[in-house]
């Protein structure tokens, strides 16, 4: 590392060099914190370009602990950092503006999710696409519990107090632990592609089941869900809630949600918090290097003396008890539970997490949450409002600014295309198939231009089906190729999974040259 | 599919015994590639019915009267042609399915997430082009030849998500070919994902809406419904079944739209399985499929057989989301994922990598979610909306009892 840096002469690279000294690091995070902080504060709420500006400004913000994590100060000071930017800043924005506490309770709630599928998937290495089945677990397990809809619950009186909200959290943890080895159990001797498929049709089973057990006995009030689930007193909290109130100077309209909003954030902080002791402690344990030793090669693991029954349903099991207690916590956040909320597409959520941020590491892995639920919660649902503000307005995409990105993203392509065109042609292999995206950029440049000319084109055009927001799907099926082709390892590669894959790579190229012949 | 056939010709060709008579007709083409194919499907829809049938009865033993006034037994002989008709037709589509899985495992020995976004692609580009024809005027649709209609969708579906299927491989596949197994797995649950998602948007821009409804209405001859009435004259040695039915005559419709399917389905089925066992590029595929290596060796393009592969797959997927959307009228983006995982059971269930257990796989889940359909209604605890349920339970036990499926082999993980 400091051999790199200071070998060069680059000016860049000179300063960030200087960054390396902490006491220097330490002031630059400081005033980064408070800089990120003082702009997302000082945003004007009414301005027309708002969400666009809060989208911009609110990642780097919530991103800070990863950077405080890299910078090269002492151990302690990086975790006081993160507390008091996790303890004291959060909730204050939150204070100003409660839709940034929303968004970081979901990124934690998704976090956790995260580490618990990171379990299943990185350290054991078992894709399990069913994993939101274990959150819907802990979810309704509150929820039936709760909910004064009229289920056999509420009618036979089975029904718990708001506080025993804590006491439940553990029920969550057993039921969804529980459900884990039940689904592990049939799988056991499935390995791969198959338990991926299986997996995944389990957690269809958990929906659709949930989904029809309104009638004969209504247990979970079918697909209209349990709504009025209770949310455990919040009411301690007000005195604080006011206090800031007083501190900040802002007048705060309803002091009752707010209040919850803050438990839920400080109960979602302490539970990734316990997760993360829990999962660091498991890697490095026994458990954890047997899990290492199944997801390398699972028939060198049972030679080995691995007890791969209990290894596995292990796995299942600890990966699913954290959603459930997860699923408890979304389960009063929401007030309301219902099948729509446990579909496929949370599960391969979840999985992008995993990929995007890097199998196996936990950091990665945390980072990967925190990146997709802000693509998915934050930048698409801002883009959205900011179509209908700008709609609203009246406002024009001028048409040379359209013709100009058209030739831009075209020119860059057709650039691509033709580059790889040359190597392929210079290597004698197949070239056709570049010949493809040089036609598909002419073409669209060609439309664009010849579609939209010179006119500006109104907003108010834009069709309302094509609202980021509803675009989710796209966002994630772009990120896994992508990831994929480009950096299967993830944004911050677990090592040993990096020398797996960077050997992979190296035969599959040796693999190439060898059969670069036919 | 008649892969046997081939090794006794070649045991007679060696022997140098002249071949005459049935051993001559059995390496006749005909009967290489019509008859005996035939056989196989006719054999298959005929088995599974009949152990359906018995084990609907065995319930009908055991709930005699499910519901009040209700008599299982009766139902099941009146419903019996309906669904079996049903099943077999939607077990076609299933089976043109699972061909796409089980062609595209046997080469590249990973499962294609995406194929069933292939299907329904498939089923979209049908209506776009039925819509098209349809928009140049009042009565256009009507005054095609509906066969020439039908023909053309299923083309255009084929060329359409066979292409994709190719572009899909090439992008998506290709570069991550040799890597862990998981990670072309999981660019394929990306792919998936993206082509519902720009499918979408396509849809959105174009008609403002998702819910894409074949104008089959425009077309009288997707209308009619040809109707075989049997009476204890006109078919005497079915007495038995007038009594369990408790009725005089027995009434059987049939849907165009079912009967299209089938026979669409088998006049594909059995070029398809001319093409994998009676040409050049088929041996080419399952040269590939059996050793990538030593094919290439042997002056194979390895690649270009991938490539091929994908687009009968994909071809196959399309024709099947025409026929499919033809017979259920609306499709939507998301239509793809149930039949998919159900096509994917029944290539698991025939025996992944096996053309012909991908056939039987595919009937055998149809009958019995027709089956499944028609009689879980009087079980009132149950009702139909469990069926996803119990496809996936019987995805589940076969993976647990015989993994390899019904026909596959059994093969030893390569360690």
């Amino acid at each position: 590392m400091t051999a790199r840096t200071s070998s060069t002469s680059n000016p860049l690279a000179q300063m960030l060099g200087f960054l390396k000294q902490p006491m220097v690091a330490l002031v630059a995070i400081i005033a980064y914190l408070l800089l990120s902080l003082g702009l997302l504060i000082g945003l004007d709420r009414g301005s027309t370009v708002f969400p666009l500006l809060s989208m911009i400004f609110f990642p780097p913000f919530v991103l800070a602990p990863f950077l405080i994590l890299a910078s090269p100060l002492d151990g302690k000071i990086k975790l006081a950092l993160i507390a008091i930017q996790l303890i004291i800043l959060l909730p204050l924005l939150g204070i100003f503006d409660s839709t940034y506490l929303e968004l970081a309770i979901q990124i934690c709630i998704f976090a956790g999710l995260a580490l618990g599928l990171n379990i299943v998937v990185g350290f054991a290495g078992l894709l399990d696409l069913g994993y939101i089945a274990f959150f819907a677990v802990g979810a309704y397990t509150w929820a039936m519990f709760t909910s004064p809809i009229d289920t056999i619950f509420t009618i036979n009186n089975w029904t718990v107090s708001a506080n025993a909200f804590y006491g439940f959290v553990f029920l969550g943890v057993f039921f969804a632990g529980v459900a884990g080895i039940l689904l592990g159990l049939p799988v056991l001797r499935l390995r791969g592609d198959y338990l991926a498929i299986v997996t995944l049709g389990f957690g269809e089973i958990i929906r659709i089941v949930a989904n029809n057990l309104g009638s004969p006995v209504n247990i979970t009030n079918g697909s209209q869900g349990l709504d009025t689930v209770s949310r455990p007193s919040a009411d301690f909290l007000h005195p604080f809630v006011i206090g800031m109130e007083q501190i900040t100077g802002r007048p705060i309209a309803n002091v009752e949600p707010l209040a919850y909003q803050i438990l839920f954030y400080f109960i979602a902080i302490l539970m990734i918090v316990v997760i993360i002791v829990v999962a660091r402690n498991l890697e490095n344990s026994p458990i954890g290097r047997a899990w290492t030793a199944i997801r390398e090669d699972e028939t060198a693991a049972i030679a080995m003396g691995v007890p791969l029954t209990r290894m596995k349903l292990m796995a299942f099991a600890s990966g699913a008890a954290f959603a459930g207690a997860l699923g408890v916590l979304y389960g009063a956040k929401q007030t309301f539970v219902s099948p729509e909320s446990f579909s496929l597409i949370q599960s391969i959520s979840i999985l992008a997490m995993v990929i995007v941020g890097g199998l196996g590491g936990i950091r990665g892995v945390l980072l990967g949450a925190v990146v997709v639920t802000l693509l998915n919660l934050q930048v698409l649902k801002n883009l959205s409002l900011q179509i209908n503000a700008w709609k609203n307005v009246d406002a024009v995409i001028p048409g040379w600014f359209i013709i100009a990105a058209a030739v831009v993203v075209g020119g860059l392509l057709l650039y691509w295309a033709y580059r790889q065109l040359r190597a392929a042609l210079k290597r004698r292999e197949g070239w056709f198939s570049y010949l493809v995206p040089a036609v598909a950029a002419l073409l669209g440049v060609y439309i664009a231009i010849s579609s939209f000319g010179a006119q500006d084109f109104p907003i108010a055009n834009w069709p309302s089906q094509l609202e980021p927001a509803r675009y989710e799907r796209l966002v994630f099926g772009v990120l896994l190729v992508i990831m994929m082709i480009f950096r299967p390892s993830g944004l911050l590669p677990e090592p040993r999974r990096k020398m797996e894959l960077a050997a992979s790579k190296r035969e599959q190229e040796q693999n190439k040259a060898a059969g670069a012949g036919d | 599919m008649a892969t046997d056939t081939t090794s006794t010709s070649l045991e007679s060709a060696a022997q140098g015994v002249s071949v005459t008579g049935w051993e001559a007709f059995k390496n006749s083409w005909f009967y290489k590639f019509t008859l005996f194919p035939l056989g196989q499907i006719f054999g298959f829809i005929l088995g599974v019915s009949v152990i359906l049938t018995v084990l609907a009865l065995l319930l009908a033993v055991v709930f005699p009267e499910p519901r009040e006034n209700i008599n299982l037994t009766q139902q099941i002989a009146r419903q019996l042609p309906d669904m079996i008709i049903g099943g077999v037709s939607i077990g076609f589509v299933y089976a043109m399915i699972a061909l796409g899985y089980t062609l595209v495992y046997g080469v590249l020995k990973f499962i294609n997430f995406a194929h069933s976004e292939f299907f329904m692609v498939g089923s979209v580009v049908g209506f776009e082009v039925m819509q098209r024809i349809g928009a140049a005027g009042e009565g256009v649709l009507e005054a095609w030849n509906p066969i020439l209609l039908i023909v053309a969708l299923v083309l255009s579906g084929m060329v359409i998500s066979g292409t994709l299927a190719v572009i899909v491989e090439r992008v998506a596949y290709r570069p991550l070919r040799g890597a862990p197994r998981l990670v072309p797995l999981i660019s394929a649950i990306g792919v998936s994902f993206l082509l519902i998602d720009v499918v979408r948007g396509f849809a959105a821009i174009t008609r403002n809406d998702f819910n894409l409804t074949y104008p089959v209405s425009q077309v009288s001859f997707f209308q009619q419904r040809p109707e075989i009435t049997l009476t204890p004259e006109n078919a005497p040695l079915l007495q038995f079944w007038f009594t369990a039915a408790n009725r005089d005559e027995i009434d059987i419709g049939l849907r165009m739209t079912s009967l299209i399917i089938i026979v669409a389905a088998i006049l594909m089925l059995l070029i398809l399985n001319w093409f994998v066992n009676g040409t050049k590029q088929g041996r080419g595929i399952r040269a590939v499929s059996q050793d990538m290596a030593t094919a290439g060796l042997m002056g194979i393009n390895a690649n270009l057989m991938i490539s091929l592969t994908f687009f009968l797959g994909g071809a196959f997927g399309g024709a099947a989301g025409v026929l499919y959307g033809l017979n259920v009228g609306t499709v939507t983006p998301f239509v793809g994922f149930i039949p998919g995982l159900t096509a994917f059971t029944a290539a698991v269930l025939g025996g992944i990598g096996n053309m012909t257990g991908a056939l039987l796989g595919g009937l055998a889940l149809g009958l019995i979610e027709t089956f499944l359909n028609g009689i879980l209604v009087y079980f009132p605890a149950f009702g139909q909306r469990y069926t996803p349920v119990f496809t996936f339970s019987v995805l589940i036990l076969v993976l647990l009892f015989r993994p390899s499926g019904l026909l596959g082999a059994k093969v030893d993980e390569k360690v």
